[in-house]
């Protein structure tokens, strides 16, 4: 039962990642393509996630976490950059 | 104890599906909503409820299924829920900022174009730091 709702988990996920790079080339805005990218890292997070279940060990959750961490700075590097000019003033 | 294990896989089953659920949601209203500040709803929920229905449910798998304890996914949940309004609020000051310079514009959507800031006051974007505050380091 677990492994149905991994497969409809990874499906789900695989199509959002999809949907997210249609928005990614498609944005009309440089704003758009960040909050793509922004969603796109949230996604990779589930994947990786799921893939702990599946895998049925904990060690992937580091990874999870680093992925956090190297996104959200990504985001508010880029932000920052498009806002002031300069990420680090 | 069958009964038990098949309970917890349900219920680790039903965070799983929802998670995911959640997630192509936030994504198709990331691709279907007209403008950017309706676009930004959309992933915000599949970060707080997708996201963290699947941490959930790997904390109960491992704690229910595996008999293992593991609390690092609530770390991540935690750090994603105090950094997903930041990095919103960034994306939309870039979206303000760039709608003021004329580089960006703005489709009619159901809740129409932003309004405009009020005479004198400025949307806080590309303001230079106040005198006084700690940001503003050119004081001498």
């Amino acid at each position: 039962m677990i492994g149905y709702a991994l497969g409809f988990g990874f499906a789900a996920l695989g199509l959002a990642l999809v949907l997210n790079l249609w928005r990614l080339f498609k944005g009309p805005g440089i704003a758009d393509r960040i909050l793509a990218l922004d969603t796109m890292v949230i996604n990779v997070i589930g994947i990786i996630v799921l893939a702990g279940i599946a895998g049925g060990e904990g060690t992937s959750f580091e990874a999870a976490l680093l992925l956090a961490m190297v996104g959200f700075v990504g985001t508010v590097a880029y932000a920052k950059f498009l806002l002031r000019g300069d990420i680090i003033e | 104890m069958t009964g038990a294990v098949s309970l917890a896989e349900v219920l680790v089953s039903a965070l799983i599906v929802l998670g995911g659920a959640f997630a192509l949601i936030g994504s198709w209203g990331l691709v279907r909503l007209p403008s950017l500040m309706e676009r930004l709803h959309g992933p915000t929920k599949a970060t707080t409820l997708g996201l963290g229905a699947m941490l959930v449910g790997s904390v109960a798998y491992f704690q229910l299924v595996e008999g293992k304890w593991t609390t690092h996914e609530m770390l991540i949940s935690v750090f994603l829920f105090v950094t997903a309004p930041i990095s919103a609020n960034l994306i939309a000051k870039v979206h303000l900022h760039r709608l003021k310079q004329g580089q960006a514009s703005e489709a009619v959507g159901p809740a129409g174009t932003p309004a405009p800031p009020a005479p004198g006051v400025d949307w806080a974007t590309h303001e230079a730091p106040h005198e006084g505050t700690p940001g503003d380091l050119a004081e001498d």
